[in-house]
């Protein structure tokens, strides 16, 4: 274990754990292991890899791709029918789980409270289930008579091979409604990354583009890969609006379909979560020659960043004006909180293996605090979430990435935007910076620990090396990790908080770290079987 | 009583030769049960004289929880009871699962019940065991005596031996044997030499050679088994001998199956290749 104090000269050189580690495992997986984990040097290009298959055996985090598909893209649109083409448990247990919340209008559809799915059987097993499924999209039209259906296909759809694209096509044509398939079994791929990318694919083909509505703002954007946890996405959208933004839509916090349906009427993509979403935004400017910038609204300072990169953007005056406004004003309020909050947690560690995007962006509200990370990675994530897109031309295909399609995108001639490619000309002239995701690695600390999939042996030897204050991860490492005595936050789910977007979510945040950190509870708990023997046994020879 | 199944490559004369030993067995006073594992659904026309059965996975579905035995079992030739597991349309759904479903139910009803006094069940499965379904017959507690029909073509004996390939996997974690190759002659040259040599190499024997005859065919179109239609034909007795073979047999083998050129080898070296 390390000394607190030791951290005032930086981080120390986790070696000696990376080694204590890997000496644990069969050879051919430390071998494997010790290219998932870098001791990072911000100032030096390092390789890690990720983004492939889980050596089997090894607890991880990672979810499937049914779930990435169907759960993390999809779940949040709130007009659509997600209907689970397969047994019930994977129906129940991708419902509303990452608490996406949702605003519907007066009188509009929201099919979110709802779980939708076929509850395959032994028999639509055995006879195929493409029967059962029409059947189940009639009922659910008859009920709700949703504006869209999608269907989604869990593992044993695959195995059987039931053509959920081919009901599909029928089944629009006997409804006149638009209904698509989704082929995201849960074995595809490595991660729910898979899912992901389908998602994509699927909704930019059947959804985007579907409808030309007439502008209504001056600048028009979308929100990419914001998926509204614990309220998040009202935070911003807040924002947007009293700068006088046209948010379009957003994929797919507090969405509809039929705002994804015109989104191809923005001015510009704004990215939050580039692991999930950025297919979409590749390909809607390859299509509509629409530019997309990252942004980050995850910690007050990236949140004034990002809000005045827009601005910069746009270029008005009046804009920037707003802008500028809104930022000062609140992060006074931020200041204020923050003030009251650092002198109790500074100096405090922080680790965090969650998302593709998350464990980055919550680095930023960590660092407000003067929290320290001394460890972070992702689950799903790629090369380019750690190292920056500058890899991607780098990053070797492998069998697992060719088994998803990669669409092929043509240039829309008719509503290809030129003003927008010329204005991204100029601006890059000036240097500001288009599709800059620089990635985790460069912005994390020098000896800082970066771990690609983390698994359990892992964490609990980070917890013993580092005695970290907190640990950010989803609910499967919660409970063993607060049984070593640390507090855990689900950052998938915000366990019961958020918002933590933006301004006041930042706040909130702040807040809900006080809380978490600057208490004594943890260090009261203690296990029942430090002082006693949990079973007492004796022993009887006899003669 | 014994649990008999009987594999093969498709088209080679599983449920013909099946059948028509059953009759054998029949004749010797045997009681006989034979469950068909075939999506198809053919494998006890013969000893049912053409009657369409319902099959296990049909009557589930439309009855649903309610099944009863007597549903499903036909009583075909000198009293044989007849099952046909049944499946899907070919290019939908899992045979395999319905097989699995189908042999569970048969036990769930008490199919195998004592008052039954079964002496024998035969399994009959479609082709080569292509997936974890149609091995279902050759799992613990299901058939423990493996035969495999046979003939001297290339893809027949290939097939033979990735089949001893699924028995040897499941040998070695449950109890099934192999019992031997049956040939069923396709009059290649040298065929009965090169399947007892096949077998030697696999470590079993060619339990009996059945001579290819078109009272099998007649017999067939007429639904019924050789020795039903015509008892006192030489194709009967083959019938009769092989049945005897069965019931006679004591050696069960964990397969050793062959490489890939030593199979050819046999080809080669049996004159076939040149």
């Amino acid at each position: 274990m390390v000394k607190k104090k030791e951290y005032i000269n930086g981080l120390p050189d986790p070696t000696p754990l990376k080694e204590e580690i890997l000496a644990r495992y069969p050879r051919k997986v430390a071998k494997k292991r010790d290219k998932s984990m870098v001791i990072n040097d911000p100032d030096a290009d390092q390789e890690i890899q990720a983004n492939i298959r889980t050596i089997p055996g090894i607890i991880t985090q990672r979810g499937c791709t049914y779930a990435g598909c169907k759960g993390v893209v999809l779940g949040p649109t709130r007009d659509i029918i997600n209907l689970v083409h397969g047994p019930i448990g994977c129906s129940f247990y991708a419902w509303l789980t990452r608490r996406n919340q949702t605003r519907p209008a007066e009188g509009e559809d929201n099919f979110m409270t709802y779980a939708f799915s076929t509850d395959m059987q032994d028999e639509n097993i055995v006879f195929g289930g493409e029967a059962k499924l029409k059947e189940a999209i009639r009922e659910a039209y008859e009920m709700f008579a949703p504006k869209a259906i999608g269907i989604f296909s869990t593992c044993p759809v695959g195995l059987i091979g039931d053509d959920v694209h081919s009901v599909a096509r029928d089944m629009k044509a006997e409804l006149g409604i638009n209904i698509f398939g989704f082929s995201c079994e849960g074995y595809r791929g490595v991660s729910q990354s898979a899912g992901h990318h389908i998602a994509n694919n699927q909704v930019f083909k059947n959804v985007v583009g579907n409808n030309d509505r007439p502008r209504k703002g001056k600048f028009q954007v979308n929100l990419l890969g914001e998926y509204n946890i614990g309220g998040d996405t009202f935070e911003i959208e807040r924002l947007f609006e009293e700068a006088g933004i046209e948010l379009l839509s957003t994929f797919s916090g507090n969405s509809t379909i039929e705002s994804m349906e015109y989104s191809h009427t923005a001015d510009l993509n704004m990215v939050m979560c580039h692991r999930s979403i950025n297919y979409i935004a590749e390909m809607m400017e390859e299509k509509y020659g629409i530019p997309w910038i990252k942004v980050n609204f995850i910690g007050a300072e990236s949140t004034a960043k990002s809000l005045k990169k827009i601005a910069d953007y746009f270029g008005d005056a009046e804009l920037t004006a707003k802008v500028d406004a809104i930022c000062e004003r609140e992060m006074a309020k931020v200041n204020a909180v923050k003030e009251a909050v650092k002198p109790k947690v500074e100096g405090k560690l922080a680790m965090m293996f969650v998302g593709g995007s998350r464990a980055h962006h919550y680095q930023d509200l960590f660092g407000e605090l003067g929290i320290r990370v001394v460890s972070a990675g992702y689950e799903f994530a790629h090369r380019d979430d750690y190292e920056g897109r500058k890899v991607i031309p780098n990053i070797k295909i492998d069998a697992d990435t060719r088994n998803i399609e990669d669409l092929v995108v043509s240039k829309d001639e008719a509503h290809f935007r030129d003003d927008l490619v010329a204005k991204k000309d100029s601006l890059e002239k000036s240097g500001y910076k288009f599709k800059d995701y620089e990635g985790m690695m460069p912005e994390m600390k020098k000896n800082s620990l970066v771990i690609d999939d983390v698994n359990h042996w892992e964490t609990e030897k980070l917890i013993e090396f580092y005695k970290p204050d907190v640990f950010c991860a989803g609910i499967k490492e919660k409970y063993v990790v607060q049984k070593y005595g640390v507090p855990l936050k689900q950052l998938h789910s915000y366990d019961y908080g958020g918002p933590y977007a933006a301004f006041e979510g930042a706040i909130n945040f702040y807040k809900e770290m006080q809380r978490m950190l600057d208490t004594k509870i943890w260090k009261l708990v203690d296990t029942p079987w430090k002082h006693e023997p949990e079973i007492v046994g004796s022993m009887t020879i006899e003669a | 009583m014994r649990k008999i199944a009987i594999y093969g490559k498709g088209g080679i004369g599983k449920s013909t030769t099946t059948q028509n030993t059953v009759a054998g067995l029949v004749e010797a006073g045997k009681n006989v049960k034979v469950v068909g594992c075939d999506p198809k659904a053919d494998s006890t026309r013969l000893l049912l004289g053409g009657l369409a059965q319902k099959t296990v996975l049909d009557t589930l579905r439309s009855e649903g929880e309610d099944v009863e035995l007597d549903d499903i079992v036909k009583e075909g030739y000198g009293g044989v009871r007849c099952v046909e597991s049944g499946g899907p349309e070919p290019g939908v759904g899992c045979a395999g699962r319905g097989i699995i479903t189908s042999i569970n139910l048969l036990e769930q009803l008490g199919a195998w019940d004592e008052k039954y006094k079964i002496d024998y069940t035969f399994y009959d499965v479609l082709g080569d065991v292509v997936c974890g379904g149609f091995a279902m017959p050759i799992r613990e507690g299901k058939a423990q005596e493996i035969y495999i029909v046979v003939s001297g073509e290339m893809m027949a004996m290939y097939a033979a031996n990735n089949i001893c390939k699924g028995v040897k996997k499941y040998a070695e974690a449950g109890g099934v044997r192999l019992g031997g190759l049956i040939c069923n002659s396709r009059n290649v040259d040298n065929e009965r030499e090169m399947i007892v040599e096949l077998a030697r190499q696999l470590g079993t024997k060619m339990i009996h050679f059945v001579p290819r005859d078109n009272m099998v065919q007649r017999a067939e179109i007429n639904r019924k088994t050789v020795i039903e239609y015509d008892p006192t034909h030489p194709q009967a007795d083959e019938y009769r001998a092989l049945a005897k073979a069965i019931d006679e047999n004591d050696t069960f083998v964990i397969p050793t199956p062959l490489e890939i050129e030593t199979l050819e080898q046999l080809l080669i070296d049996f004159g076939i290749a040149n």
